[in-house]
């Protein structure tokens, strides 16, 4: 299972918990687990990445074993701890604004 | 005995208020939505306990909520707003040109008969409808591909489209206003579109009396009069008789004629209501002394409506979206402050107390009276 920690206004708005957990085939990459976290949850459609273009909101970021990954190739298969279920994907929503 | 519902949109949720004719007990209900912006709910005229949101978050985009049970329980529904062609470029602060990109739902004006079509205003400048409840949007290209639209620039909110008017005299009219466009009038039903601005005069852009350009804040009509138009702009309260083809000033002895709302009485078509604000650099208001102006001769002659509000020490804006009335008899006038207090006044403006002191910044109120 692929864990995921999604941002307080994101699980109130999915009424998820602070972590989810998917079945995402491999093999395992932002777009392929946002893509199932949609499915899941289609409220977040749009809130993470652009409807149309797929592209990362600005003020949204994903970290996974203490690395930025926001600004890698979305189709890169995300850490061996991530695909194994040992570390999250952390969905993240940039400190600004006070 | 009538009910009184106030739908309260604030910068971090959203909030029902309810009362029953009288207006002197209050139930809060909220905050729906806790942590998003909420610039507006409003309900269907047809469908009362139908419900439209807009949640929206500068990190996480725009959500719609409808409500099906006067906001009990909410569902999410469509919130891809795509132009329905390439969007090219409007003029950005320093006049360079700049992409169109969807921000945000400004504003849901629902339709007065039937209840699965509704507009939606957004920011950058562009109107939407849905006639399916909000499952689907599509864009009427018309208004955004008007041929002034690239010269299009945005106020200090963004280059919003936040206020939509439907004639309900005439299916095929209505009018909108852009921050900082101005007015835009079609009469086939948004297939086409033109500028309504004639007899602005703005004399802080180069020109003054410019085809599009100026800065309207709001404008309101009376079902009754469905010609006569009143606006407050970001400087002047204005007046039209003609469907918005010319304007004229109506701002008399209002001790400042900036500001944000306007609104008209239920009732009386003559009557409206504007809330003076010092300045485009001070957005509060003169003197620390919040009050309503009313006029009951359509302008020009306002009285000071401030019984019940701060006298002194108040230093709070009313945002464009934040007055409404109510349909009872005598008229019932609402608005919020970004200080976060919402007054109510169930004497058409002559006494004024706040439902609630600190609710977050208030951006949007409506009101609905029900049987």
């Amino acid at each position: 299972m692929i864990r995921v920690v999604l941002p307080q206004l994101l699980r109130t708005l999915a009424a998820t918990q602070r972590e989810i957990e998917l079945d995402v085939a491999a093999p395992v990459t932002i777009e392929s687990v946002l893509d199932v976290v949609e499915a899941c949850y289609p409220v977040l459609r749009g809130t993470i990445r652009d409807i149309e273009t797929k592209k990362r909101r600005a003020f949204v970021r994903f970290f996974a074993c203490e690395e930025d990954l926001s600004h890698g190739p979305i189709d890169q298969p995300l850490p061996e701890l991530v695909v194994a279920g040992v570390e999250p994907l952390i969905v993240l929503g940039a400190i600004a604004g006070g | 005995m009538s009910r009184i519902r106030v739908l309260v949109g604030t910068a971090k949720g959203g909030f029902i208020l309810t009362s029953d004719g009288l207006r002197k007990a209050w139930t809060v209900e909220g905050p729906h939505f806790a942590g998003w912006e909420i610039y507006h709910m409003i309900g269907s005229p047809v469908a009362p306990d139908r419900i439209f949101a807009s949640q929206t978050s500068g990190w996480f985009g725009q959500v719609v909520q409808r409500s099906e049970d006067g906001g009990k329980t909410w569902e999410a529904v469509g919130n891809e707003f795509a132009y329905a062609s390439t969007p090219g470029t409007h003029q950005w602060y320093d006049g360079t040109p700049h992409p169109w990109e969807f921000a945000r739902v400004w504003h849901f004006e629902p339709s007065l008969s039937d209840p699965d079509t509704v507009f939606a205003g957004v920011e950058d400048a562009g109107l939407f409808k849905t006639t399916d409840g909000g499952s689907t949007w599509s864009e009427i290209a018309g208004l955004r591909e008007n041929e002034t639209g690239r010269r299009w620039q945005p106020g200090a909110g963004g280059m919003c489209l936040h206020t939509i008017v439907l004639d309900p005299t005439n299916d095929e009219r209505m009018w909108v206003a852009i921050s900082a466009a101005g007015v835009f009038k079609t009469d086939d039903a948004g297939a086409t579109w033109s500028p309504a601005n004639v007899g602005l005069q703005s004399n802080y852009i180069p020109d003054p009396d410019a085809f599009v350009g100026h800065c309207v804040h709001r404008i309101a009509l009376h079902a009754e009069r469905p010609n006569v138009l009143f606006m407050q702009k970001h400087w002047d309260v204005m007046r039209s008789d003609d469907g918005a083809e010319t304007w004229h000033e109506i701002s008399g002895n209002l001790p400042t004629d900036f500001g944000f709302v306007v609104d008209t009485h239920a009732h009386a078509p003559e009557t409206l209501y504007v809330v003076p604000i010092t300045s485009d650099a001070h957005h509060f208001p003169p003197n620390g002394r919040l009050a309503v102006y009313r006029s009951r001769v359509g302008g020009n002659e306002w009285e000071e409506l401030g019984a019940g509000l701060p006298e002194r020490d108040c230093y709070v804006n009313v945002l464009r979206e934040a007055m409404a009335v109510d349909d009872l008899d005598p008229c019932g006038i609402y608005f919020g402050t970004t200080g976060g207090q919402v007054y109510v006044s169930s004497d058409e403006g002559d006494h004024w107390s706040a439902i609630v002191h600190d609710l977050p910044r208030v951006l949007s109120i409506e009101v609905q009276t029900l049987p």
